[in-house]
């Protein structure tokens, strides 16, 4: 047996990246972010407010969180659900308290289930920022540029209409991307996503329509991956994210600032027995002189308007 | 895969039991050699499939996974070399070689520190899968020369991409010149590996040290990995009092070069620096070691006469009889 000569063969093998999206950049060589007031830390609170469909397929893949059991799987379509009934109305107070702006990130189909919860989110100044449709439509290079655009249309359509807001942040369901994703989302108005996991501060991405940012949003330290993925207890994911916040404090006086993501699940952090776990989270962080907290969109903006190279 | 028949045992080292070995003495009398191996990797955006395997889960792009791993080149990589430097351990890198034509910029840096680069294949979104061994070789041409070409090193060590193998993988490495391989888990001594030409080694590398098995299939949290990290050190510190032993640290800088991993690892690795018989060095300087001191010689003469022991008595008991 043996393979295709193609197999030994590398057309993308020179220098930097295997393709044209971005240029390689070391987060450590770069000129130093200065963010509003000089700040060190700009804080970045994700909530993902979600909709599992009962019937949603499992080809080509499942979104992480994804209903498991046999249709009719009453068990996780109900526990996701919990989110958006009780869950986000915790954290909604848990912010307002601490007078913190987060990013919602939220399935559009949400915003013509649940006007109530798109309104809440609105009302308490927060962004919205589109995540897809719902869990089921994932993006895939399956899908035609066409079908795709059109998810990508609707999902963003809906929430415009139902928050009055722009809404020019991106997350895909499950962070997953085709090829075209990226030049579909800047035709279609959004200037950011959270989707890709490569670096500790905002970046340009390449598209046919535009420049897209690579905003930060941290993968192992998301309370769903802590929970879920790896089964560590929520002692565990509070030690994990104070420990990840004060790396990036430390180097901010060396390196200029950064940004400290905090992804959040409201039926993960929402439940009440782990809402209190948010709140020493944030106590921690807000306790350091020199964190700046604002939705992702408003990070995205300040890294801009200072004209920072990617 | 080939037609032919799955083997039980890999057939490539003979049982030796653990006691009354040939004693190991490594360089200044010190009792453990404790090296440490970054996995600097590129993992391709959309590689052609294998029939064996496919390289991401989703189908490509599979940005999330490719993005994870490209953290390591972007950040992670200068977080984990501060703290190796901090503790003062040089790196042997397993190196995906096309890193050095992507990220040369990595390659310099490592270079200029000392660092050993040793083979983790051309990418490791290419596995040795379903190669004939024309095409396994092509693979090891190309390390040699991409190695010696960007750093002017004469690669001494090999780990499989992926740890993908074929049956011939060993003795082709041999043959090539390759001095040791660490794509074996089966000892905490070097040990002779039975190849067709040269002196090949299986030098302790270690699944159960390795970062992404740490944290992805044992799930185990930043801090915990500090603490199995020195527990595991403390154990063959102790036992280096009879013989020299190693232990090897698999990194991979996507991983323990996260803000929430850094300073637990690097604690447990200035814990290690702290001990006086603690030899900081690189795979291929225990390789070297190892046959200058005449240890490969000794260790290769005491298994073949364990395993020449009297039939009737049996090899294990011939074993007990030294004591």
């Amino acid at each position: 047996m043996s393979m295709p000569e193609d197999y030994l063969k590398y057309p993308e093998r020179h220098y930097g990246m295997d393709h044209d999206r971005y240029d390689w950049s070391d987060l450590f060589q770069r000129a130093p972010v200065v963010w509003p007031n000089g700040a060190r830390i700009a804080l970045s609170i994700v909530t993902h407010v979600q909709h599992f469909p009962l019937d949603m397929p499992s080809k080509p893949f499942k979104a992480p969180g994804a209903l498991s059991m046999p249709y009719p799987d009453f068990r996780y379509y109900t526990n996701r659900d919990y989110g958006n009934r009780v869950g986000i109305f915790r954290i909604l107070r848990l912010l307002g308290e601490k007078g913190l702006k987060a990013s919602f990130a939220i399935n559009g189909i949400i915003a013509s289930r649940y006007p109530a919860l798109l309104d809440a989110v609105v009302e308490g100044g927060h962004e919205v920022v589109a995540h897809g449709l719902d869990m089921g439509k994932v993006h895939h290079s399956g899908l035609s540029e066409e079908d795709e655009n059109a998810i990508i249309a609707e999902a963003l359509g809906l929430l415009r209409q139902a928050s009055g807001q722009k809404v020019e942040g991106w997350l895909s369901p499950g962070r997953a991307q085709g090829f075209n994703t990226p030049d579909l989302l800047a035709k279609n108005g959004v200037t950011y996503g959270l989707d890709w996991a490569n670096d500790d501060l905002p970046y340009q991405m390449r598209t046919k329509n535009g420049v897209l940012i690579a905003m930060p949003m941290a993968y192992e330290t998301d309370d769903r991956v802590v929970a879920d993925e790896y089964f560590q207890s929520e002692a565990d994911w509070v030690q994990q994210v104070k420990d990840r916040f004060d790396v990036l404090y430390r180097e901010s006086a060396d390196y200029g600032g950064r940004v400290m993501s905090l992804p959040i699940h409201s039926w993960v952090s929402g439940m009440p027995y782990r809402v209190e776990y948010l709140r020493e989270v944030l106590d921690y962080i807000l306790s350091h002189e020199g964190v700046w907290n604002a939705p992702a969109g408003e990070i995205c903006a300040a890294f801009m308007k200072a004209g920072q190279p990617a | 895969m080939s037609a032919e028949p799955m083997k039980s045992d890999l057939g490539l080292y003979d049982y030796l039991p653990w006691p009354n070995r040939p004693k190991i003495v490594w360089p200044g009398n010190k009792k453990i050699a404790v090296w440490i191996a970054p996995n600097i990797e590129f993992y391709e955006y959309n590689p052609p499939n294998n029939p064996t395997r496919t390289p991401w889960a989703r189908p490509n792009p599979d940005v999330l996974q490719y993005s994870h791993r490209d953290y390591g080149n972007r950040a992670g990589w200068q977080r984990m070399m501060a703290a190796m430097d901090r503790a003062g351990f040089r790196g042997s890198v397993s190196l995906n070689v096309a890193l050095c034509d992507h990220h040369p910029e990595i390659i310099k840096a490592c270079a200029d520190r000392g660092w050993e680069f040793f083979s983790h294949g051309i990418y490791n979104t290419r596995y040795v899968y379903n190669l004939d061994i024309e095409q396994e070789r092509e693979i090891i041409r190309d390390a040699f020369d991409t190695v010696r070409k960007h750093t002017g090193q004469e690669l001494a060590g090999w780990l499989s991409p992926a740890l993908s193998n074929n049956f011939w993988t060993m003795d082709i490495l041999s043959e090539a010149g390759i001095q040791y391989t660490c794509d074996m888990f089966h000892d905490d001594q070097p040990m002779p590996v039975k190849v067709k030409s040269g002196k090949l080694i299986s030098m302790p590398y270690s699944l159960e040290m390795n970062d992404v098995i740490v944290y992805n299939t044992q799930k185990v949290t930043p801090r915990h990995y500090g603490e199995i990290i020195k527990r595991q050190f403390d154990q063959l510190y102790k036992e280096g009092d009879e013989s020299g032993t190693v232990m090897c640290i698999p990194l991979h800088p996507y991983l323990v070069g996260q803000p929430h991993r850094i300073d637990a690892f690097a604690e447990a690795i200035e814990y290690i620096a702290g001990h006086d018989g603690v030899w900081q060095t690189t795979g291929r300087e225990i390789a070297a070691a190892y046959h200058s001191t005449g240890a490969y010689d000794a260790m290769s003469a005491a298994i073949a006469a364990y395993n020449a022991g009297p039939k009737d008595a049996g090899p294990k008991s011939a074993g007990k009889e030294t004591r």
